[in-house]
């Protein structure tokens, strides 16, 4: 495990989102769906969040401010550093023949750098509104539907490969419309390492730290 | 002046951390109980403005299945270790130190009296302590609550009954409401509250129980930095845990062992060791 001190780059408006740029340090990209602790500025604990892009020398992070913590991180501006920790937790498998890119809102934060990996593969991508919808520039080959339209809704007959992040109702009907889809899930986390125990999710009938055991899951259904 | 640092219990897995753990002097488990406990439902996490709360619910393998698969990777390690255990009876106490007794991996037992987020012993603290006394040899620390009108009558109940140390403090019982509903963000609404917003409450407690009690006492709560910690000396700990700042960073242990020594460093003619031996402290 690696965690140090990063100086930020750039920070710019995407719709809503702000893309926070950092200067990459000693850090490993890892893998696409992995996540990194960041530190919030003027905040007790740091907030979790998969890279979105990762240029030379730079980790890039796509941020809602929707508290306290997203917001003080969508403040910083360029010089101003930050405690990061990562990569953590368990990626997207990226050894999958056919591919489909689905994502909600926020959600498809991971989705830059993992189309980047994969060589461009089809997305959808689902938003509330065309403010937010703009997020979907910085993935290619994005079909975008807007609410009250779902991607549940678009998903084709056949989908392939589903890997998804998005919401959580959102990632519920993809396990039963997709079954062995690769779902990126959330969970309020204190740590992202294993120390807390405050991720949990129940997967076979236990709960389990998403951290160590996710983010990314596989579909059970 | 060497002050150890520990973690505190349930603030680092070492099995999935082990470069963490071995940056500390000494590592603490998380609690054992008996028997496996499932842990309480999500929502468990909810930071507030100065500090944290959760509510895990000693969620655990039980003390057969840790000492069978936990205890011998634990050891690998090469870290001194201490196992907290808990539970809900004098009986529960006694079992979990029975399976410790004559291990020789296991450095001391922290006994975990007082977890806000599991219903309480019928027991007292100190009946508790007595129970384990009983029952092994191996240095006791008794971890106490702050949240008791007089904790230096708590710490001389549970030195009488036979604890070697005292762990101070456990987290504190909070409720945080979500902003748009007004209702409670934690799954079982309240939970223990930790980090910074901590640090004086367990100042006061170190501080009463030092002058009460003549036993070493790790001090914890709301250390960030090397001053903090150096705080907690100066009340008349011997020992420092980190917790909360170890999900926020986890190589606190080798920075706060560094800002500790440059503190103390700057304060070289006027350094705890002696700052002990005022009416401060015992």
């Amino acid at each position: 495990m690696r965690s140090e001190r990063l100086t930020v780059r750039g920070n710019e408006a995407v719709g809503p989102y702000s893309l926070v740029r950092l200067g990459r340090g000693q850090l490993e990209a890892g893998t696409p769906g992995q996540f990194f602790m960041l530190e919030a500025p003027g905040r007790v604990l740091p907030r979790p969040f998969s890279l979105c892009i990762a240029p030379k020398g730079e980790l890039g992070f796509l941020v809602d401010p929707i508290g306290p913590g997203t917001i003080a991180i969508a403040r910083l501006e360029r010089g101003d550093t930050i405690r990061v920790t990562g990569p953590l937790g368990n990626g997207f498998d990226l050894t999958v023949p056919r591919p489909l890119l689905v994502g909600g809102g926020i959600g498809i934060a991971p989705f830059p750098y993992l189309s980047e990996r994969l060589g461009g593969p089809p997305a959808l991508l689902g938003f509330r509104t065309a403010h937010h919808a703009e997020a979907a520039a910085l993935v290619p080959n994005a079909e975008v539907v807007l609410d009250p339209t779902f991607v549940t809704d678009a998903l084709p007959d056949d989908p392939g490969d589903v890997l998804a992040c998005g919401p959580e109702p959102m990632l519920d009907a993809l396990e039963r419309l997709a079954p062995a889809s690769q779902l990126a899930r959330e969970a309020p986390m204190a740590c992202g390492y294993g120390a807390c125990y405050g991720c949990v999710v129940e997967l076979d009938g236990a709960y389990r730290r998403l951290c160590i055991e996710g983010p990314v899951l596989r579909a059970v259904a | 002046m060497t002050v150890p640092i520990l973690n505190a219990s349930g603030c680092l897995d070492a099995l999935v951390a082990p470069d963490v753990a071995r940056s500390l002097d000494v590592f603490v488990t998380k609690t054992i109980t008996p028997e496996p406990r499932r842990g309480n439902p999500p929502v468990r996490i909810a930071e507030t403005d100065h500090g944290m709360l959760n509510s895990i619910g000693l969620q655990g393998p039980g003390i057969d299945t840790f000492v069978a698969e936990h205890l011998p990777r634990l050891a690998e390690l090469g870290t001194t270790l201490w196992v907290s255990v808990g539970g809900f009876s004098a009986e529960d106490f006694r079992r979990c130190c029975d399976e410790l007794e004559g291990d020789e991996r296991v450095a001391a037992i922290e006994l975990n009296l007082s977890c806000p987020n599991v219903e309480e012993a019928p027991e007292t603290a100190a009946e508790l302590v007595a129970a384990a006394r009983a029952t092994t040899s191996k240095t006791l620390y008794a971890k106490l609550s702050p949240a008791q009108w007089d904790v230096a009558a708590a710490a001389r109940a549970v030195v009488d009954a036979g604890a070697d140390g005292l762990s101070l403090v456990n987290t504190i019982r909070g409720l945080a409401l979500d902003p748009a509903t007004m209702t409670p963000r934690l799954g079982l609404q309240v939970g223990g509250y930790s980090g910074p917003a901590l640090k004086p409450v367990a100042l006061a407690c170190v501080h009463s129980c030092a002058a009460a009690v003549d036993v070493p006492i790790v001090g914890m709560g709301g250390v960030w930095s090397g001053l903090d910690a150096l705080e907690l000396v100066a009340a008349g700990a011997s020992a420092v845990a980190l917790g909360t700042v170890l999900f926020a960073d986890p190589f606190a242990p080798a920075r706060v062992r560094a800002e500790l020594g440059a503190e103390v460093a700057a304060r070289r003619h006027a350094i705890p060791s002696t700052a002990l031996k005022t009416p401060l402290s015992r």
